[in-house]
C-alpha cells in the first residue's frame, strides 16, 4: 500500500526528540537514531507529535449545500488543521435521518481520502424534534453512527430527549445535544446582558442554554444514559456539568475554540462574521471554559466548524447566518488559550482534541498514544511558528473565518493517517 | 463631528451643541417666503428606506431640499433576502451613482453601521432609525424642541415612558440627553426594559406617578399592541392604567413641564387624545423641528466634504425615484457655520 515514512525528530507530546517509524498503517518503531533505507524521511526536528486530532462536530454540508462546502473540502481543511477524524453533523438537505444518507457521507468520505469522516445520525426525523428516527438502522449502517445529533436545533421535548437516550443504550450510542431552549431564544441574535440593550439585538440568554443542560443531565443521571453537550458557552453551563459530573453521570461536554477566545463584544462591529450559535459570550465565561477545559469538567475541543457563503455573511446581521469556520485554525487556538496560558500542556491537549474525543465517538483506531503498534494517525506540529490568518489560503469552500487578520501562533506541518501522510510541509499530500 | 451619525453616543457634547445651535439657525429658514438655502447645491442625499416611515422620510427630504441638495428615494421593502437584491448590491448601486450622503432606515439593528464601515460606499451615513437600537436625529430633535421650552437641559429630569425595550428612540435619548447632562429616567413595565439597562446613565422607575411629579418634561413611547400578545403585558388596558399619560396623570407634572411623543402615537393606548392635544404637549413642534434638525445634520456632515460626481441628467436608473430640482435663485444667504 503506501511506503514508510521515518520521522526524525519530533517529540511526542511536547516530551523528548525521538524517531518515529511508519509502516503498514502502523507506528513500527519509536527511538532514537532509527534508520530505514526505505522509509521517506520526514524532518521533523522542534516539532511536537501529537495523535492525529479528533473533531466530534463538523458541519461538512454535503448532500445540499455544496456551494458552502463538500466532503472533500471540508475534509481537506480538516487534515491541515491536524484532524484525521471528523464527525460530520446531520443537518444537511437532506438531513441525515436514515442510513442511506449516513452511509453516502461516510462513502464520501471514504473516497476523499483526506481523514476518516464519522457521520452524525438525525436525533428526530427531519431535525423537527418530534419523532425518533431511525437510530439503530443508521447504527448498524456501513457508516456504524455512534453519535446521534439534531445540532442546529434543540430536541427541547423533554420525552422525545429521554426516548433517545434510552434508545441508543442498545448500541452504545450517544446523544449530543444542541442546548437552546427554544421559546427563549426566539429571533436571538447574540449574547443576552448588557451589550444586546445597547445594540438593540434580541439577547440569547445563558439560561436558555443552562437550563437544557440541567434538564438532559437529571434525565441522562434518570435512564442511565450517556449525555454529550455540544458547544457548552456559559460560565453556569461548567458549573452544572461539574455537578452533573460529580453526581457519577455519565455526561461528556465539549467547546469550541471561538468560544475559548472571542467574546460578545466584537458584536457591537455588527459584523456577522462574528455570529454563531451559540453566541459569543462575556471574557467572565471565557475564563470558565478555560478553567472547565483545564480540570476536565469541558471533556474536549471541538470546532462546529460551519462553512457559509460569502453572500451569507456580507450582510446585515439579523439576515446573516450563524457560524464559522473552525478546522484549520482550532489547533493554533487551543495552544494560545491553554498551552500559552499554562493551562493545558502537550499530552493534556493531545487528551482533550484526540483521545476523548474518539472514545465519546466510540472510534477505534483513533485517538490512540505515540506508541510502538498504535495506528500511524500522528499531527506534526511547530508550535514556535506564528501566521496571520488569511481566509483566501483556506482549503474550505467558505471563508468565514473570525481570525481574518489575526496573528496565530502555531503551524501544522504535517498529518499522517494510518502513516500515510495526507498533509506535508503544510500542504495537502 | 464624525463622517456618519449612526448612534448618539457618537456626538460629544460639543458636537450635540453644535447641531442644537446649527439647528437654531436653519429653523429660521422655514419662517422666510423662499423656504431654501443654497448650500448643499449639487450634492445628492440618497433616503435609503427599508421601512415604511413616511413622517422620517419626508421629514429628511424636506430637509435636504431647503439645503439644495439633490435628494433620491430609494425605498426597498422587506429583507434582502426576500426582496432580492443583497444590502450590499444596493450600496453599491448608490455607490457608483454618486451618493454624497445615504440616510437609512432599516429594520434590523447595525443596518446603518455596515453600510457605514462595511467599505462599500464612500458617502456619509446617516441613521434614520435601525431596528431597536436607536434613532439618532429624533433624539436631536426632542432635544432641541425641549431646550428651546426648557433652557440648558443640564440638571433638567426627562421621564421616558413605556416600551424601552423595543425602542430606538429611547436608547438614542437616553444617550444624548445624558451627554447633555440631563437626568432620565426610565419607566416601563420590568418586561419592557432591556437586561443590562442598570447599566445605562439613567434611573429606573416602575411607578409612573412618583415618576412625573419631579419631572421637567415627559417622553411617551409608542407601544404596540401587538406586545400584549408575547406577553410583555397582560392586555392594553392594564397597560394603559399603569404606563398610559392622561389627564390625571399630567395633572401630577410640574406647571412648566411639557409632553412629548416620537410618534406616531396609539391614542387611548400610552397617551390620551386630551394629553395629545393639549396646549403642553410639544408632540406637532417635534415635527416641525424634524426638519432644522435634520438640515444641520446633513449640512454639518456635507458641507465640509469634497464635491463628488454629480447627477445632472434625469437618466431613468431602474428602481430610483429621481427627483432633481433646479437650483433655486434668490436664496443666497448662507446658514452659520
Amino acid at each position: 500500500m503506501t511506503g514508510a515514512h521515518l520521522i526524525r525528530g519530533a517529540k511526542p507530546l511536547g516530551g523528548d526528540a525521538t524517531d518515529l517509524l511508519l509502516r503498514d498503517g502502523r507506528i513500527v518503531e519509536v527511538g532514537r537514531g532509527l534508520s530505514d533505507a526505505d522509509a521517506t524521511v520526514v524532518d521533523a526536528d522542534g516539532l511536537v507529535a501529537l495523535p492525529g486530532l479528533v473533531d466530534l462536530h463538523t458541519h461538512l454540508r454535503e448532500p445540499g449545500r455544496e456551494d458552502a462546502e463538500t466532503v472533500a473540502t471540508g475534509t481537506a481543511a480538516a487534515a491541515l488543521g491536524g484532524f484525521t477524524a471528523v464527525h460530520a453533523m446531520a443537518n444537511t438537505d437532506p438531513v441525515a435521518d436514515t442510513a442511506g444518507v449516513v452511509e453516502q457521507v461516510w462513502n464520501l468520505g471514504r473516497e476523499a481520502g483526506h481523514c476518516d469522516v464519522h457521520p452524525v445520525g438525525a436525533v428526530t426525523v427531519g431535525l423537527r424534534g418530534e419523532r425518533l428516527a431511525e437510530l439503530g438502522a443508521m447504527a448498524d449502517s456501513a457508516a456504524r453512527v455512534r453519535v446521534f445529533s439534531d445540532d442546529g436545533k434543540c430536541v427541547s421535548d423533554a420525552v422525545i430527549m429521554r426516548r433517545a437516550l434510552e434508545y441508543v443504550k442498545a448500541f452504545d450510542g450517544v446523544v449530543a445535544q444542541h442546548a437552546q431552549e427554544p421559546r427563549l431564544t426566539e429571533n436571538a441574535q447574540m449574547n443576552e446582558g448588557e451589550l444586546s440593550g445597547v445594540l438593540g439585538l434580541c439577547g440569547w440568554p445563558a439560561v436558555a442554554e443552562e437550563a437544557i443542560i440541567a434538564r438532559d443531565a437529571l434525565l441522562a443521571g434518570h435512564v442511565g444514559s450517556r449525555l454529550h453537550v455540544c458547544h457548552v458557552s456559559t460560565a453556569g453551563s461548567v458549573e452544572i456539568v461539574r455537578w452533573a459530573k460529580q453526581k457519577g453521570w455519565d455526561i461528556t461536554a465539549e467547546v469550541t475554540p471561538h468560544h475559548l477566545l472571542l467574546t460578545d463584544e466584537l458584536a457591537a462591529t455588527y459584523d456577522p462574521i462574528y455570529k454563531v450559535n451559540p453566541p459569543l459570550r462575556t471574557a467572565a465565561d471565557v475564563e470558565a471554559l478555560r478553567d472547565g477545559l483545564a480540570d476536565g469538567t469541558i471533556d474536549i475541543v471541538a470546532t462546529d466548524h460551519a462553512p457559509h457563503p460569502v453572500e451569507d455573511k456580507e450582510c446585515e446581521w439579523a439576515a446573516a447566518a450563524f457560524g464559522m469556520l473552525g478546522l484549520e485554525t482550532a489547533l493554533s487556538i487551543a495552544q494560545h488559550t491553554m498551552v500559552d496560558t499554562g493551562r493545558l500542556d502537550w499530552a493534556g491537549l493531545a487528551d482533550r482534541m484526540a483521545t476523548r474525543p474518539a472514545r465519546i465517538g466510540r472510534i477505534e483506531g483513533q485517538g490512540r498514544g505515540i506508541a510502538v503498534g498504535e495506528p500511524g494517525n500522528v499531527t506534526l506540529y511547530d508550535p514556535s511558528a506564528t501566521r496571520i490568518v488569511d481566509p483566501t489560503d483556506s482549503a474550505s469552500l467558505s471563508r468565514n473565518t473570525p481570525y481574518a487578520g489575526r496573528e496565530l501562533p502555531g503551524r501544522v506541518v504535517a498529518t499522517f493517517l494510518r502513516g500515510r501522510p495526507t498533509v506535508l510541509d503544510g500542504k495537502l499530500a | 463631528m464624525d463622517r456618519h451619525l449612526l448612534s448618539a453616543a457618537d456626538l460629544s457634547r460639543d458636537d450635540a451643541a453644535l447641531v442644537l445651535d446649527t439647528a437654531e439657525e436653519m429653523r429660521s429658514v422655514a419662517d422666510r417666503p423662499i423656504k431654501k438655502l443654497p448650500t448643499l447645491r449639487g450634492r445628492t442625499v440618497v433616503n435609503l428606506f427599508f421601512e415604511d416611515s413616511t413622517r422620517t422620510r419626508i421629514s429628511f427630504e424636506v430637509a435636504a431640499k431647503r439645503l439644495s441638495a439633490d435628494t433620491i428615494n430609494f425605498t426597498a421593502k422587506g429583507s434582502s433576502v426576500s426582496k432580492g437584491e443583497s444590502f450590499k448590491d444596493t450600496a453599491l448601486t448608490l455607490q457608483a451613482i454618486g451618493a454624497d450622503a445615504v440616510v437609512v432606515r432599516h429594520h434590523d439593528s447595525g443596518a446603518p453601521h455596515r453600510l457605514a464601515h462595511a467599505g462599500w460606499i464612500d458617502g456619509s451615513v446617516v441613521n434614520a432609525g435601525d431596528g431597536t437600537h436607536e434613532h439618532p436625529t429624533q433624539a436631536l430633535l426632542d432635544a432641541f424642541t425641549m431646550r428651546r421650552h426648557l433652557g440648558d437641559l443640564k440638571g433638567r429630569r426627562i421621564v421616558i415612558v413605556g416600551d424601552v425595550l423595543h425602542s430606538r428612540v429611547a436608547r438614542s435619548n437616553a444617550l444624548l440627553l445624558s451627554t447633555l447632562g440631563a437626568e432620565v429616567t426610565l419607566v416601563g413595565p420590568p418586561t419592557l426594559l432591556p437586561v443590562g439597562v442598570e447599566t445605562w446613565p439613567v434611573e429606573i422607575g416602575y411607578d409612573l406617578d412618583q415618576a412625573l411629579a419631579k419631572s421637567d418634561a415627559v417622553m411617551m413611547l409608542r407601544v404596540q399592541k401587538e406586545r400584549m400578545n408575547a406577553s410583555y403585558f397582560p392586555s392594553a388596558r392594564e397597560y394603559a392604567r399603569r404606563y398610559g399619560l392622561d389627564a390625571r396623570r399630567m395633572a401630577l407634572l410640574p406647571e412648566h413641564a411639557f409632553v412629548l411623543h416620537p410618534g406616531p402615537m396609539n391614542r387611548g393606548m400610552e397617551i390620551t387624545a386630551d394629553v395629545a392635544d393639549a396646549a403642553r404637549s410639544l408632540i406637532v413642534e417635534q415635527v416641525a423641528n424634524g426638519v432644522a434638525i435634520r438640515m444641520a445634520v446633513l449640512y454639518l456632515l456635507l458641507s465640509g466634504a469634497p464635491a463628488s460626481a454629480q447627477l445632472q441628467d434625469d437618466g431613468d436608473v431602474d428602481g430610483l425615484e429621481n427627483d432633481h430640482d433646479p437650483a433655486v435663485v434668490g436664496a443666497t444667504e448662507e446658514a452659520a457655520s
